[in-house]
């Protein structure tokens, strides 16, 4: 662009630009900032506070030793648990609103109360399995834990089921009924095979959702001192395990909530990467 | 519409495909007016005419697949050895294995080469493996694609080039072994290398197939068909030996077409 052309107008537009690009760059800064504290913070505390006994040792009393295992058993059990009922409950329902009930108005009720469940807050998922489990049953259990992760599973699964069946395009559909594929022949081994990458990605981001959930578990699963696998009787958990220990006055359970939030965060980190990876295969 | 089928050159080929006054609908809007054709045993007919015209969706018709989405319906009757098959009581998945379907764009499944043609099979016949590979080889073949394909049949189906997944998928409609092959504009995203090979494959299939293409490509009906049917705007303009209209059509719209006046 010659200077002779370089109009006010276009001038003030090139002005525009570098103000709004330097805004953008500092915003992008001070967020990533507080990421690198958040992270920077956490890998000291929590490195520091990592050994071997966390991985094999109950949670102790304060002022002795221990680790964390139950409560990493119970988050594993409860979260699986979660998944387990969640996943199906929501690919059914996913499947439906994809394939078959495509035009109809159920799919559009369903597809917006869905988009509420999915942004309930969590606490309020608590209190429902709390007032359907937990009362009538008399006692907190890893059930009403599982169940209550499930319950957050299901609107992500559902959603991420219909937006990833819709992304398949009909002609492989219509390719599929012109051999005489019945409908569900053709959901079940076409639509869900050039699907799967997309599902998988749903239901791990899922997981890593629920396995930093604690308000749900506060109401449900309670917590547990000791090791316990059993549904039916109060479960320890990692998130409802930190919440304790962090506000409490014993540095020995402060170091250990510390270990349990690295312990969360790798977790997740690998879960997102194992999704990112499943996505660019899918886009391969 | 009688009228526009011409008397065609004494054939003694029998109709395999009898439409009759059918009326298409998409919602409230009429694709189809009241067309009539036949459609020979083991010849080619074309589908020819502009954007919009309504050959795609005859087509679509003579397989039920509009079927798979509501507000779509045709009336009238298509008859195929004699039976209607617009009466509702018509079992859609033994209409489609009877009328197989390639489509405009190539659409392999996201499988391999090998379970590409496998999955139609299966959904009839369970075979021993060797029969089954044989049966693969002879699709392939028959798509002239097998000395392309025979030393990678396990790569993914995705992995081919288009003219060659376009050879697949009429790979996979031949293997389940159907009566009538419908193509709609199977070449239409391919390239002229690959539509020769395309075209070379149809003009062995019909020794065996009873073939419908529709088609944008006037030289292509030419070069492949024996019938024509020339539409527009949802009516059957003129329907006959593809050489005689070609060279001297009938009706005026029909040569205006073929001559480059509009469309």
């Amino acid at each position: 662009m010659s200077a002779a052309r370089m109009s006010p107008l276009y001038a003030g537009r090139r002005r525009r630009n570098s103000i709004f690009m330097a805004l953008a760059g500092a915003s992008t800064l001070v967020g990533l900032g507080f990421l690198a504290a958040i992270l920077v913070t956490l890998v000291v505390q929590g490195f520091g506070a990592l050994n071997p006994r966390v991985l094999t040792a109950m949670t102790p009393p304060p002022g002795s030793d221990g680790g964390l295992l139950n409560a990493i058993a119970g988050s594993l059990v409860m979260t699986l648990l979660g998944v387990l009922v969640g996943t199906p409950v929501g690919m059914l329902a996913g499947t439906y609103m994809a394939e078959y009930g495509r035009y109809s108005q159920i799919t559009h009720v369903v597809r917006f109360v869905n988009d509420i469940l999915l942004s309930a807050p969590s606490i309020v998922v608590g209190l429902f399995v709390y007032e359907i489990m937990v009362a009538p049953m008399g006692h907190f259990s890893g059930l009403a834990g599982g169940v209550a992760l499930a319950i957050i599973v299901i609107p992500v699964v559902v959603r991420t089921t219909e937006d990833m069946l819709l992304l398949v395009p009909d002609p492989i559909r219509e390719a599929t009924t012109a051999l005489g594929a019945p409908r569900w022949h053709m959901i079940s081994h076409v639509a869900y095979r050039a699907a799967k990458a997309g599902i998988i990605t749903g239901v791990l981001l899922a997981v890593a959702r629920i396995s930093g959930e604690t308000a749900p578990l506060l109401f449900t699963a309670l917590n547990n001192q000791f090791w316990s696998t059993n549904l039916n009787a109060p479960m320890a958990s990692l998130p409802v395990i930190i919440f304790q220990f962090a506000i409490s006055p014993y540095a020995d359970w402060r170091d250990l909530a510390w270990a349990g939030a690295l312990l969360i965060t790798a977790a997740v980190l690998l879960l997102s990467i194992a999704a990112r990876a499943l996505n660019m295969k899918r886009g391969s | 519409m009688d009228a526009a089928v011409a008397q065609t050159k004494a054939t003694n080929a029998p109709i395999k495909v009898d439409i009759r006054g059918v009326n298409f609908y998409y919602g409230q809007s009429r694709a189809l007016k009241d067309v009539t054709m036949p459609l020979y045993k083991n010849h080619v007919t074309a589908f020819i005419g502009p954007s919009g015209c309504g050959k795609s969706t005859l087509l679509r018709a003579l397989n039920r697949i509009y079927d798979m989405y509501p507000n779509q319906r045709a009336e009238g009757e298509i008859l195929v050895d004699g039976e209607n098959i617009l009466d509702q009581k018509q079992d859609l998945n033994l209409l489609r294995s009877k009328l197989g379907m390639v489509f405009q764009k190539p659409t392999p499944f996201p499988m391999t080469i090998y379970e590409n043609i496998a999955f139609g099979i299966r959904l009839y016949e369970r075979l021993p493996r060797a029969e089954m590979d044989s049966r693969i080889e002879a699709a392939l073949t028959q798509a002239a694609l097998w000395t392309e394909v025979k030393d990678k049949l396990q790569a993914s189906g995705l992995s081919l080039s288009g003219g060659q997944q376009q050879r697949l998928c009429i790979a996979r409609t031949v293997a389940i072994k159907p009566e009538v092959i419908l193509l709609d504009e199977p070449c239409s995203a391919l390239d002229p290398i690959s539509t020769a090979k395309i075209e070379e494959t149809i003009e062995e299939l019909k020794t065996e197939y009873t073939i419908v293409i529709v088609t944008h490509n006037m030289q292509q009906a030419a070069r492949i068909s024996d019938y024509t049917a020339f539409m527009l705007l949802g009516e059957l303009i003129e329907f006959g030996d593809t050489a005689m209209m070609t060279t001297k059509p009938r009706v005026q719209k029909t040569e205006d077409y073929i001559t480059g006046r509009f469309g």
